[in-house]
């Protein structure tokens, strides 16, 4: 579907509601507008012009433009290699009302590609600086600013915008938000009501690969949905990383998993932090050292930063194709078969595409509203379906925290993220569901960072 | 200081250098990129070249220079002024919702192209004197457990293969029911404990997984056999460049120290093995690689060029990419009618395309304007446009058909030239022009058209 007619059409059933984010203040910018001659001449062709590949429902007309340039918010999530991009397409397609989250600072390795931020401006927080860049650049542009983790936000707030485009950095964030969006999904008698679908433009880049791919939620394929076409992390066997090591990647991950905590290099309590240099030489040296010991060459500064930091390489043109892609939907697209979702690009041998339709899991624990069974035998430990709940591939959980009714009150089984609980709570890992006193078609309800709703499982018993 | 300088230069261009090294960013960074006409998508390939650090830029724009637009005559003469001076040129063309790239470039020579899935080059089928003593050195049947357990799989299939010639008559496995057998031969050889059943040897597994690509046969690949039986590998001059002395000298070794082979790569993958062990083993292949690359270095010697780096390691993966002229595409007598028509058999592939771009620059050339740029021209122009279409059929002897649609899609346009269309160009073609600098990866050949409307793209060689 056209995403800028679909927001047009939410936007006409916003009028209805009273708007309480209008009263929201808005920082930054001019607000005022100051156009010249042909301004918008490129975009109005598409526009104002009907064409016979246009989608059935498109109708040409000025108001399209005008909702563009007036009305329609739109909200960027990371100021980062998409980010800038990003920001740069939307500013100069005519988009004046943009928010963008970002929570990081501006590193100089930021600038082979995130060309919003100078060398100055190391240090500086990333949203700050692109927006201060982009308002002053653009005439009439007003990029709003966020410095903050997109979990500090709540409904109010991402209930606002009409189109929701990421260029996140990890698959976590990005199910936060694919999680966020479903939850503002509004059912009436059980049918979908569309104004209440924010779509979602997720991009993705990794040296000169990269995908773009258009979610509606609760109508298309959700991040979930597609959860195992991600590349599962690179994680070495311990017993490699411990005591036979063949790669130069085993002996820095020995030295920062193994070493660096029993010989604390830097005093009690501190953390490797693969941006400090000193952090890093150290690591470097004492890889060099492990590597010697098994006659394994390779080790170099770049690698033990590489793989301390889980760096990607990267490059502006890529970003730029990705951003460039991504946002097509949701300015120009009006295709006349707008089922394809999901795009792809590698230019390592030429330049390559893939367009295709993701198709929604039936089952998907996000989107699919299908209660999640758990299958266990009732002897079956707690650590067990722990396990499942992180390894499976279509759940891929981080830190999963359980809870269920016992006996009429709310009981914590088992809860990783604050330390005094997780003590508490532990012993129940290696208790049996019986002894927990949870019984078949039991629900229980599982909070993650992947998720920001709390989700609900049904527990199965086999025999 | 210059040790500051280039602490900062490695910081700030780290995650680049990662994907085409030092050496890479050298080239970059010597490199003078001439931009013609500051469009849109000129700019959006400017700023994606200045970021990773081109050395020079002259940027020359259309409109201060004449008042004549950027039309394809100007294109075609600059063309041969470029060909003629062997200086590689790259067309990109922002028109409406469709991008447009054309490569020319003589001769572009890949020493390192980074392919995605290479296949390894292990040996297993005729085994070099080196690692075939290496794999004579274990006796599997009376390792160990723990040896037994972490042996590499490259010596188990290798041992298990040398069993099975010995019982088929010197045959590898070829076909699957056979490669199966093999399999299962492997699979007899994990450890047993005292109740008969089979340990967990993970490193036996491996084997067994990877027995499908460790029987491939050494092969040349079809590419690199190619090059070496050209004609610029078989008359080496004084003129010729350092990657054709380069081949000629992998050639002779081919013919001499190599029986039939290129020099061995040297790598391997990771597997599960003690240290020692896949150390060991690891140095077999490194040592002869080292070996094969001196012996290669001998025949450049004798081929009186001085290389400076010589890469048997990449001989495997060697490409070399040829344009045709801007001048043999347009001229009628060497036009690829082949390709035009065999695509046009789908009246919907990007093709059409292609052939409405040249309709378009066709309508320039008669009116001095392109279609549809005002909205009064759009409804007027579609049947002008459309005698252009049907000349260029015509002179081409083209005989396709393209629907109305198209003509009406791009009177459409006006030559729009939407920001996210040009966005994407600039970044797909700052790539390529980097390619080329670098002498790293693959450029296109040589017309790549994208499609906005249906996120789609295709390359034909025209």
């Amino acid at each position: 579907m056209n995403l800028l007619l679909f927001s047009l059409f939410r936007e006409k059933k916003r009028r209805r509601v009273v708007e309480l984010t209008e009263k929201m203040v808005v920082d930054g910018g001019t607000g005022t507008r100051c156009e010249w001659e042909g301004r918008w001449n490129h975009v109005r062709k598409f526009l104002e012009r009907s064409g016979p590949f246009t989608h059935p429902d498109f109708e040409a007309s000025t108001e399209s433009l005008q909702f563009m340039l007036d009305t329609c918010k739109i909200l960027v999530i990371g100021a980062g290699g998409l980010g800038c991009e990003l920001l740069k397409d939307l500013a100069l397609s005519g988009f004046c009302n943009i928010h963008v989250v970002d929570m990081d600072t501006i590193d100089v390795s930021n600038l082979n590609r995130q060309f919003l931020f100078r060398p100055k401006d190391v240090g500086r927080p990333k949203a700050d600086v692109a927006a201060e860049f982009i308002n002053s650049r653009i005439p009439g542009c007003c990029v709003v600013p966020h410095c903050k983790k997109i979990q500090d936000f709540d409904e109010t707030f991402y209930r606002q915008f009409h189109i929701i485009v990421c260029g996140l950095d990890s698959i976590v964030a990005r199910r936060w938000m694919n999680g966020m969006l479903l939850s503002l999904l509004v059912y009436e008698d059980g049918v979908l009501d569309p104004s209440s679908i924010i779509p979602l433009i997720d991009g993705g880049t990794e040296g000169f690969k990269g995908n773009a791919r258009v979610i509606l939620p609760g109508m298309t394929a959700c991040i979930d949905c597609t959860l195992e076409l991600y590349p599962p992390q690179i994680n070495f066997p311990m017993c490699t990383i411990a005591s036979m090591p063949r790669l130069p990647e085993h002996c820095i991950e020995y030295v920062r998993i193994l070493l660096w905590p029993k010989e604390k290099p830097f005093g009690d309590g501190v953390g490797l932090d693969g941006d400090d240099p000193d952090h890093i030489q150290w690591v470097y040296q004492k890889s060099l050292e492990r590597a010697a010991e098994f006659s394994i060459t390779g080790v170099t500064y770049r690698l033990t930063q590489g793989v301390v930091k889980r760096i990607i390489p990267a490059v502006a043109s890529t970003n730029a194709v990705i951003a460039g892609k991504g946002q097509n939907p949701g300015i120009v697209k009006f295709a006349y078969i707008p089922l394809n979702n999901y795009m792809v690009f590698n230019d390592v041998d030429g330049l390559y595409t893939y367009t295709f339709e993701a198709e929604r899991k039936e089952n998907c624990s996000a989107c699919s509203q299908v209660p999640q069974d758990l299958h266990f035998s009732p002897s079956s430990k707690l650590q067990e379906v722990l396990d499942y709940l992180t390894e499976s591939a279509s759940l891929q959980m981080k830190s999963p925290a359980i809870t269920a009714t016992v006996e009429g009150k709310n009981k914590t089984l088992y809860l990783q993220s604050v330390a005094s609980i997780e003590q508490r709570t532990r012993p129940n890992l290696s208790k049996t569901l019986k002894e927990l006193g949870l019984s078949d078609g039991q629900e229980l309800a599982i909070a993650d960072v992947t998720t920001p709703q709390t989700m609900l499982f049904r527990l199965s018993f086999t025999s | 200081t210059m040790a500051a300088t280039k602490t900062s230069k490695e910081q700030r261009y780290d995650r680049q250098l990662r994907l085409w090294g030092d050496h890479g960013q050298e080239a970059l960074e010597n490199a003078h990129v001439c931009l013609i006409n500051a469009t849109a998508t000129g700019t959006e390939t400017l700023k994606n070249l200045v970021l990773p650090g081109i050395g020079a830029f002259t940027i020359v724009d259309g409109h201060t220079v004449s008042g004549e637009d950027v039309g394809n005559n100007t294109c075609l003469r600059l063309g041969s002024v470029l060909w003629s001076a062997s200086v590689p040129f790259l067309v990109c063309k922002t028109y409406g919702l469709i991008g447009y790239m054309r490569l020319v470039v003589k001769e572009h020579t890949v020493i390192e192209s980074h392919p995605d899935n290479a296949l390894e080059d292990l040996r297993l089928d005729q085994p070099f004197a080196e690692l075939k003593s290496h794999i004579q050195s274990y006796d599997l049947e009376s390792m160990e457990k723990k040896d037994h357990s972490h042996t590499p799989w490259i010596i188990i299939v290798a041992k298990y293969l040398e069993k099975w010639l010995s019982e088929h008559n010197s045959q590898p496995p070829k076909n699957y029911k056979e490669k199966e057998a093999f399999r299962q031969l492997i699979r007899q050889g994990i450890l047993k404990n005292d109740n008969d059943v089979p340990e967990d040897e993970e490193n036996f597994e491996e084997a067994v997984k990877n027995v499908n690509t460790a029987l491939n046969p050494t092969k040349i690949p079809t590419a690199v056999e190619d090059l070496i039986n050209s004609e610029q590998c078989s008359n080496i001059t004084s003129q010729s460049a350092s990657f054709w002395v380069m081949l000629r000298a992998i050639k002779e070794f081919i013919q001499s120290e190599g029986n039939g082979s290129l020099p061995v790569r040297g790598t391997i993958p990771d597997m599960i093995a003690d240290s020692q062990k896949f150390i060991n083993l690891q140095n077999v292949y490194r040592e002869k690689a080292m070996q094969d690359a001196a012996a290669v270095s001998k025949h450049v010697e004798c081929i009186l060029q001085s290389v400076g780096k010589v890469s048997c390691k990449n001989a495997s993966f060697l490409r070399v990419v040829c344009c045709r002229s801007l001048a043999e595409e347009y001229s009628v007598d060497s036009v690829n009618k082949d390709e035009i028509t065999s695509y046009m058999d789908s009246p919907d592939s990007e093709m059409v395309l292609y052939l409405m771009l040249r309709a378009v620059d066709r309508f320039y050339q008669q009116h001095s304007r392109y279609p549809g740029v005002y909205n009064y021209q759009v409804e007027e122009d579609i049947s002008k446009l459309k005698l252009c279409v049907n000349s260029l059929l015509q002179e081409y002897s083209l005989n396709v058909n393209i629907k109305d649609d198209y003509i009406h899609e791009f009177c459409r346009y006006g030559a729009a030239e939407p920001h996210t269309v040009a966005a994407f160009l600039g970044g797909s073609a700052a790539q390529e022009v980097i390619k080329i600098i670098s002498h790293q990866f693959v450029p296109f050949n040589n017309t790549f058209i994208y499609n906005a409307m249906s996120q789609t793209s295709a390359t034909f060689q025209l």
